[in-house]
């Protein structure tokens, strides 16, 4: 099946300079994202997970442009997105929408829903004047609010409402690519369940694009077709969601599936627990990033960065980045 | 620490060079030739010019605004134009008055604020707290001269308890602090209870509850340490803002000090002594603030981090 | 049941009185937790469960009061003893640990300092044996190099070892019950494992009792024995922690397992419950489920169910397990749960 590329990120890099010193001079920076290359299939959910500090969310955001990348390379439908100028950026915005965590902080509580979606509308200038009002009444009652709703204020609604308007709005400038930042995490589990089911329902309907940035591997594993795993600003394994969750190759990802409580007290599980913590992306670890705190880690993996790479046990597409996949899957290494 | 004291005092250099210029500037700017200010207003010319000669005031301005500054770094602000004495030695005296009574008030300021502005905070909305306040808004919002004049018609005139002018007795001192720290007491009481709400309603100030503390230890060793580091800064800017104030002050209360010896040589336009009080002030001010930086630092412990 | 019970609460009522009404924020809790156990309590945003935690200790911010109700633990009802008794009991023979371990502990005195304060107030300790077994906590809670860590300041560790700071200052006194405040809803998962993990290893050496409250059914089956579901300010069910996820009795309950999306296991479609949480300035009339629950009937809407035993140690608050039921016979036969699966 050949599938369309619609976004594609190469050799990415964001670093935040860190001041400091008699002078404020630069003295050192974050690594936040480093180094990551990946693409997205139109009509596709993927989904990067990780743990905070990871770089997932700053991936999101230096694809939208929200922090200007230190290096690397986006490309989105066919063009080059950091070639553009401030002004068609804010055009190009009209495909590229985004769902942030907190829709509350996202709205203006002064504006009614009817004022926030008309108002993406008129700045994208997508729909005539008269129209805008039916438009966003529409909008509403797809994202399963109600008509009457529409001259309320986001105060006025819950949570798990606001995030539907906040989706609503999203919706609102046809985009070919939605980036959900952490879109479902504020939310109650009963009212999760619904925003997730209507996010489906809606990629369903208008062959929408998802890439869905979160911590939670239930959530991720519902909704993704592909999942990157990153962990201190670099991908460690990226994988269509079956293969991820079925056969997963990261010594990471294996002890991050296995440290997610269950709910089922019944279930056996052989849990890993990490030792220590994620280190600083400051002067994060040499060679793999990982070393410091993976149960296989040899004198390789403090000096080599080592390359995703896809091997025969593995299916299609279903790449990994750590030196020793081969000997651990034959079992001729064990964790220390 | 070390590196941020020394940090902290190199920024003062362009500070220092600042003032030293708006002083400088001062005589500069202001109408009439200080030669003919000295020599009185008939005076022959060849008086006039020798005297232009001996102050320099023929040399380019740089090179008198350089010999400004190398004598002010010596403490030396020439001979007041008035009375020929050199300007340090009028000085000082009323500069240790003025600071006794900036001093004093401070503390003051810094005894009542504090009391007050936590009882009002440990009992929110109570009859304390809602009193106190009004008093606060009150303290605020009266200008001091006035505070002063009406303190002297009851204590002094009416009462008779307490001697309405003058500086160095117990009994003289009182009028003038409350006077001049009322205001402050007034900021910093405010400051304390917003401050301590907020420190009140934190994570940690539960904590503390939890492990079994006592309401007073809960209030004064784990919230009072973390409330009073905004209040420094407001302390400091305080002690800047009284040292103006007391101008007024000292006028009301005649007492002998740097404001009253302003005002009196800015009308008489004795500039060495304007300037030399002037450049103690702000030099006074800067330090304070320094001081405040340095405590503020060492009370917060978190800022070692940015 | 015939094990020690350690914590006996009966209908516990905390309201907090704003200016002119009265929010019922918990209303009617009761659970049973014998010794050595640990019990979840369940409940999403609003339901209660972290003002249920905060009334046994008596940590309730102004405007917000303990009016009615028992709590018994060990022989003696707490809601009856004075300030000065209750301090007695914090930090001692009961700790509590909370969700934010990044703002829980005061940023100007060192982790020492803090550990030291409780040991002094109910042991009596000085400054040198105080430190001593500072330390000791520390290597406890599994914090590496304890004698440097005792000397610094809370903005100097990360999340995880604050919160294990914050389970060390909690053991000081060797409580008989720890209550953990959604301990590790602020972590990330692998430090969640770790914090969880020591939890339940530090409970077995030390034998006390534990109340966990956590909005994660995950951290539930994981952690705890017996589970209290919270809805609305009322507990709507009580069962050991099997019998629960085996065979949940509450449509909320069952609504909720149907809700979370698993990392374990496909699931096809979620099966969300409709609407959302209500406030509880304004919560329904009769059951408070009952508004989205897909079994109610009209008398679910005007009246309250009360929390009965149905089976064994099994507690439920719901009209379909009572005589009085009216509405759809199948659900009665086979339980919500089956009867939702059909749906």
């Amino acid at each position: 099946m050949a599938q369309k590329e619609l976004l594609k990120v190469t050799n990415l890099k964001q670093y935040f300079p860190i001041k400091g010193g008699f002078l404020g001079r630069t003295v050192n920076h974050v690594k936040a994202v480093d180094d990551v290359t990946f693409e997205i299939f139109e009509g596709e959910t993927l989904s990067v997970v990780g743990e905070s500090g990871c770089g997932k969310s700053t991936t999101g955001r230096a694809i939208l442009r929200l922090d200007e990348p230190t290096a690397g390379e986006i490309e989105f439908d066919g063009g080059d997105l950091l070639a553009l100028s401030k002004s068609d950026m804010r055009k190009k915005r009209k495909d590229l929408q985004v769902i942030f965590q907190d829709p509350y902080a996202s709205l203006n509580p002064r504006q009614t829903v009817a004022q926030i979606l008309t108002e993406a509308m008129a700045i994208q200038n997508v729909i005539p004047k008269k129209e805008r009002r039916k438009r966003a009444i529409e909008l509403l009652e797809t994202v399963g609010l109600n008509a009457g709703q529409i001259d309320r204020y986001p105060h006025e609604f819950s949570g798990g409402q606001r995030q539907r308007v906040g989706i609503a709005r999203a919706l609102s400038v046809n985009p070919k690519l939605i980036i959900c930042d952490e879109a479902v995490s504020a939310l109650d589990v009963s009212v999760q369940a619904q925003v997730l089911n209507l996010l489906k329902n809606l990629q369903r309907e208008f062959k929408l694009t998802f890439l869905f940035i979160a911590h939670d591997l239930g959530v991720v594993r519902h909704i993704s077709d592909r999942i990157i795993v990153m962990y201190l600003g670099k991908i460690v394994e990226i994988a269509d969601k079956k293969s991820l969750f079925d056969n997963p190759q990261h010594p990471y990802t294996k002890s991050l599936l296995s440290a997610i409580p269950t709910p089922d007290p019944e279930a056996k599980k052989e849990r890993i627990i990490l030792k220590g913590d994620v280190p600083s992306p400051i002067d994060p670890p040499t060679g793999c990033r990982f070393h410091t705190r993976c149960p296989f880690a040899t004198d390789l993996c403090k000096t080599e960065v080592p390359d995703l790479r896809n091997l025969d046990h593995m299916k299609e597409g279903h790449r990994a980045a750590c030196h020793h996949i081969e000997k651990i899957v034959t079992g001729d290494m064990q964790p220390t | 620490m070390f590196q941020f004291i020394v940090r902290r005092l190199l920024q003062l250099i362009p500070v220092l060079i600042g003032v030293t210029i708006l002083v400088f500037s001062l005589m500069h700017l202001s109408p009439g030739n200080p030669a003919h200010i000295i020599a009185g207003e008939s005076a022959p010319p060849d008086t006039v010019e020798q005297i232009e000669e001996r102050l320099g005031l023929n040399d380019p301005i740089p090179v008198q605004y350089f010999n400004f500054v190398k004598d002010a770094a010596m403490l030396d602000f020439g001979n007041s134009w008035r009375t020929s004495l050199p300007v340090s030695e009028e000085l000082w005296p009323k500069f240790w008055v003025t600071f006794e009574l900036a001093v004093y008030s401070t503390l003051f300021s810094i005894f009542l604020g504090l009391i007050a502005g936590i009882i009002s905070a440990v009992r929110k909305y109570s009859f304390a707290d809602v009193s106190i306040m009004l008093i606060a808004l009150f303290g605020l919002s009266m200008p001091n001269f006035w505070f002063g004049l009406m303190l002297m018609q009851w204590f002094s005139i009416k009462l008779g308890w307490l001697p309405p002018t003058g500086w160095g007795t117990p009994e003289q001192i009182v009028m003038p602090v409350i006077t001049l720290g009322t205001m402050g007491a007034a900021v910093i009481a405010r400051m304390t209870r917003s401050s301590m709400l907020d420190v009140i309603s934190q994570d940690y100030i539960r904590t503390a509850r939890a492990k079994g503390l006592g309401e007073r230890i809960v209030i004064y060793r784990h919230a009072l340490k973390n409330a009073l580091i905004p209040v420094v800064t407001v302390v400091g800017l305080q002690f800047g803002s009284l040292l103006a104030g007391a101008v007024l002050t000292e006028s009301v209360f005649a007492i002998n000090g740097m404001g009253k010896l302003i005002i009196d040589r800015i009308l008489a336009r004795d500039f060495p002594v304007v300037q030399a009080a002037v450049l103690v002030i702000a030099i006074v001010f800067v330090f304070v603030n320094l001081i405040v930086d340095i405590s503020y630092k060492f009370l917060n412990k978190r800022i070692d981090l940015e | 049941m015939s094990e020690d019970i350690i914590l006996d609460i009966k209908d516990l009522q905390t309201s907090f009185y704003l200016d002119d009404f009265e929010v019922k924020a918990v209303d009617g809790v009761s659970f049973k937790l014998p010794k050595g156990k640990t019990i979840g309590i369940v409940g999403e945003s609003g339901s209660g469960k972290s003002i249920t935690a905060l009334s046994i200790l008596r940590l309730l911010d102004h405007p917000g009061k303990v009016k009615g109700g028992e709590i018994n633990f060990k022989g003696r009802d707490l809601t009856t003893l004075t300030d000065k008794e209750i301090r007695q009991i914090r930090g001692n023979e009961i700790s509590m640990i909370f969700q934010e371990p990044m703002t829980s502990l005061n940023p100007v005195y060192t982790i020492g300092q803090q550990i030291r304060e409780t040991l002094k107030v109910h042991q009596g300790l000085d400054k040198e044996n105080g430190t001593k077994k500072a330390i000791e906590l520390l290597k406890l809670v599994g914090i590496p190099s304890p004698d440097k860590r005792v000397k610094q300041y809370p903005h100097e560790l990360s999340g995880g070892m604050r919160q294990r700071v914050m389970i060390a200052m909690a053991l000081a006194c060797n409580p008989d019950l720890l209550i953990a405040d959604e301990p590790t809803t602020a972590l990330d998962v692998t430090i969640q494992a770790q914090i969880l993990d020591l939890i339940n290893d530090l409970q077995d050496r030390l034998g006390m009792s534990v109340i966990m409250i956590t909005h994660d059914l995950g951290v539930v089956a994981e952690t705890c024995d017996y589970v209290a579901v919270m809805y609305g300010g009322k507990v709507v069910e009580y069962q050991d922690v099997k019998s629960l996820f085996r065979n949940p009795k509450h449509p909320y309950t069952v609504g909720l397992l149907k809700s979370i999306p698993r990392h374990d296991t496909d699931v096809d479609e979620l099966e969300p419950i409709r609407g959302s949480v209500p406030s509880p300035k304004d919560m329904p009339k009769g059951c408070r489920f009952a508004p989205r629950c897909p079994f109610a009937t009209e008398l679910c809407m005007e009246e309250l169910p009360s929390l009965d035993h149905v089976e064994g140690e099994s507690e439920v608050r719901c009209w379909i397990y009572t005589d009085h039921w009216d509405g759809d016979a199948e659900v009665k036969a086979h339980g919500p749960k089956r009867v939702a699966q059909s749906n």
